[in-house]
């Protein structure tokens, strides 16, 4: 028979406040098992935990109950006291009641019942626990990283400094992502290339360092210390290993398309690198419009690369490799303006956004660094810059603050004006929200020293008239209406999750909110970390973030994956599903439902009958614990550690115990 | 004794003043009770009949599981996971909804309440809506009463 203690905590007043401690303990004295109960401050302090180890020793205790806060915040915290105490870890229950009893209710009494239940439900399931022992699985000491943006390349750059191996997995041609499309970057001017193209040049030089462009993760499968992920290599069409860059081939290239790095506003060929400082500085050929691979002709590439590294033939390969974590940086994509009426639905030529303005101020964009009205190509000297597009709208939009564009427009303000001193700037905001080192002081500058007009309130309407753009809005400030005839608008349009997020997401089994951003697991104090142990998050694909937060999370998600990849073994969870062969028919429905695969069949042979039967076999390494099989099993032979059938019942039957009576 | 009666009609004649119920909750850990831990983190307030029983998944929750509380006297059931497409496990509730979509049916045919079982789907950052799952479920269970039908069978036998 198993010897329960109960711990109940105060949690200073957050529990004792709402929650009568004392008696809760007291009750807790005559449940089944329990032959020890107290009350205690703070449980998960060290004289807390103390307490525990001793009384486990005075009392011959052999099961321990903390009723304090949830189990998400302080379970590992008890199960390591429990061990401490000579006692199996799991050999350890938490009755949660703060976030589910003191916090939520504020009748004293109707609050105390219901935490003595919380805690009858504990000590009903903790009797019951099966002893576990951890077991390990070995490390494959190499990082995936999703995305070669500026978080993927800091993320790679620091993991294989720690002297670990890295793999960039990038969809598009070349790494670099949305900062490579930036001209300066704030609050210091920094030229964005100037900064990133080193680590770039790192990353290729890197011997620790494996780049995979233009392909995709396909299919991930396994579990922490051993991810298996399937990577699509998408046909380039041009040999990587031959080809050096020379440029002939897009030189020579015949069809000229609007190019995406530069937002539609210049032009590309069919065989292209995306931008000139590009990683890999090999091209790649748009199957979609090559003439050779449409209609069979042209060919010129191919005749006239020196290297002969053109291959029409080549195809996707599908590729497969071992990881020991996985860092996600797949960034961000731009909300589509031409939901707002107001702003013309997107029609307007000169109605451009954030990104088109950075193109065009980039000297070596496709203007060459000069600002021009995209409808005609003549110079803008008028520029309105409209925030909160598509940010900070429930309606339309998304309810979030996009959180840098307060900081893009006002830099896009000064560089306008440096560009040009004549132009004028116009900026209509909601609130300024600059919280950043020296954030505050360059918005203040922007106004001051280079005389952009801020005007607080919304724009209600942008239409044409005599070809030039009439921009109407009102100065809440000042209180009247304003006009303003621009020659350009450009919209600080809100950053969103990729459209394919959610996809992504379900391969990684990592939760996402409910604008399809990635969830941390927790909000303070795992911010890189998510759910599923050894994937990891950094930059916008967690939430806008600008440069420095990305840089930051970059390096704090690859000082975490290294961290795990720094012990040879890991300890993986022992709470999964279990075979009772004796019971088992072999029918395989769990194999059915397991999302894992982690059930196979296996062959026996009957105790009784000297037989050779079917039945279920777990794969310990494979097996989530999700419990989807014990529902799924007619006989009841799979059951799972930690929420076994005994236990749920025995909760349920804890629960009602004083109910039969009643009635 | 009159047997035209509903189930319903029979419960209110017995307990005509609806006396506080008494509801358990099998929540998946990943969703649902990290969704009822926000709704604690935010002290969003609502009625203290519900107490949680913590699951791995919504998919753990064994039909029987449900049935075992009515047996046993329990006034209300409320199962609640992530919600569909957003599983933990990838895949698990719609085994959940699945599995309770028969189950529900079999409870009206044996002629429970439809009003004492509850499913949800209640994500970890929905923290004002459990609040009001929790509400909505205590008065819908509360409009139903006191569960009498497995007691008042023990006694028709007897």
């Amino acid at each position: 028979m198993a010897r329960i203690g109960v711990f109940v905590c105060h949690c200073g007043t957050n529990i004792s406040a709402t929650v009568d401690v004392k008696k809760v303990a007291e009750i807790a004295k005559g449940f089944p098992g329990v032959k020890f109960a107290t009350d205690y401050r703070y449980m998960c302090s060290e004289p807390g935990q103390d307490l525990i180890q001793k009384m486990v020793k005075e009392h011959n205790l052999t099961r321990i109950v903390v009723a304090a806060c949830s189990p998400s915040l302080h379970e590992k915290t008890f199960r390591t006291c429990t061990q401490n105490a000579g006692l199996n870890p799991y050999f350890f229950e938490m009755a949660n009641i703060r976030e589910q009893c003191s916090w939520v209710h504020d009748d004293r009494e109707e609050a105390t019942l219901k935490a003595i239940d919380i805690v009858k439900l504990a000590t009903a399931k903790v009797g019951k626990n099966n002893p576990l022992q951890t077991t390990f699985i070995p490390v494959e000491k190499k990082v995936l990283i999703i995305g070669g943006g500026i978080s993927g390349i800091q993320a790679a750059i620091d993991v294989a400094f720690n002297g670990f191996k890295a793999v960039i997995v990038e969809r598009e041609p070349s790494i670099g992502g949305r900062m490579a499309m930036f001209d300066k970057t704030f609050p210091t001017l920094d030229c964005a290339a100037c900064i990133l193209t080193p680590k770039m040049v790192e990353v290729n030089q890197s011997d620790l360092i494996k780049l995979y462009t233009y392909s995709e993760v396909e299919e991930v499968s396994g579990y922490v210390g051993n991810f298996k992920v399937k990577i699509r290599r998408k046909a380039r069409l041009v040999d990587e290993n031959k080809c050096n860059g020379c440029g002939t081939c897009w030189q020579r290239c015949p069809v000229r398309l609007p190019s995406e790095f530069d937002m539609n506003l210049g032009k590309r060929k069919a065989i292209y690198v995306p931008f000139p400082q590009a990683v890999p500085n090999v091209p790649v050929i748009d199957q979609k419009h090559c003439l050779y691979i449409n209609k069979k002709k042209c060919g010129i590439c191919k005749k006239v690369c020196p290297f002969e590294a053109i291959d029409y033939e080549q195809e996707d390969e599908v590729i497969e490799e071992q990881f020991g974590a996985i860092i996600v940086a797949t960034g961000f994509t731009m909300f589509d303006h031409s939901i707002y009426g107001e702003y013309g639905y997107g029609k307007y030529k000169n109605v451009t956004t954030g990104l088109h303005f950075e193109r065009m101020l980039n000297s070596s964009g496709p203007t060459g660094g000069k600002i021009v009205r995209p409808s005609d190509g003549k110079e803008a000297k008028k520029v309105v810059f409209i925030q909160c597009v598509g940010s900070r709208d429930e309606a339309r939009g998304m309810p979030y603050c996009s959180r840098l564009c307060c900081m893009y427009t006002a830099k896009q303000a000064l560089l306008l004006k440096e560009h040009n001193p004549e132009a004028e700037a116009y900026v209509f905001y909601i609130d300024i929200r600059a919280a950043g080192k020296n954030y505050e002081e360059f918005v203040e500058r922007v106004q001051d020293e280079y005389g952009a007009t801020y005007l607080r309130g919304r724009v209600s309407k942008i239409f044409q008239r005599n070809g030039r753009l009439m921009v109407r809005g009102c100065d809440t400030l000042s209180g009247t209406q304003i006009e303003i005839d621009a020659d350009l608008v450009v919209l600080a349009t809100a950053l969103i999750a990729r459209p394919d997020a959610i996809k992504l997401a379900q391969m990684l089994h990592i939760p996402y909110d409910q604008n399809r951003l990635f969830t941390e697991a927790h909000p303070k104090l795992a911010p890189v970390e998510t759910v599923t142990t050894g994937v990891f998050l950094t930059g916008a694909c967690q939430s806008p973030k600008d440069i420095p937060d990305t840089v930051a999370t970059a390096s704090a998600a690859s000082v975490k994956a290294c961290g795990l990849l720094s012990h040879e073994k890991l300890p993986i969870d022992p709470q999964i599903a279990r075979v009772d062969v004796e019971i088992c028919s072999g029918c395989l429905a769990c194999k059915e439902v397991c999302p894992f695969g982690a059930i196979e069949k296996e062959e026996i042979v009957d105790r009784v009958t000297q037989q050779k039967r079917w039945v279920a076999k777990v794969a310990p390494s494979l097996c989530n614990g999700c419990g989807a099989c014990n529902t799924a099993c007619r006989p009841g032979a799979i059951d799972l550690d930690g929420f076994t059938e005994e236990q749920i019942f025995g909760q349920i039957e804890s629960l009602t115990a004083d109910k039969g009576n009643e009635r | 004794m009159n047997d035209n009666r509903s189930v319903k009609e029979k419960n209110l004649e017995l307990k005509p003043s609806p006396e506080k119920v008494k509801i358990a909750a099998f929540l998946c850990k990943w969703c649902s009770y990290a969704g009822a831990d926000l709704a604690g983190g935010s002290r969003k307030k609502y009625p203290p009949n519900v107490i949680v029983i913590r699951t791995s998944c919504s998919a753990r929750t064994n039909p029987l599981f449900v049935w075992k509380s009515l047996e046993k006297g329990l006034d209300g059931v409320l199962v609640s996971g992530c919600h569909p497409g957003e599983c933990h496990y990838s895949e698990g509730n719609y085994h959940t909804r699945r599995n309770f979509a028969v189950f529900r049916k079999l409870l009206e045919y044996i002629g429970i309440e439809p009003e004492r079982f509850h499913m949800s789907w209640v994500s970890a950052a929905e923290g004002d809506k459990w609040a009001q799952v929790v509400k909505e479920v205590v008065k819908t269970v509360e409009s139903a009463g006191p569960n009498t039908y497995f007691s008042k069978k023990k006694e028709d036998n007897a």
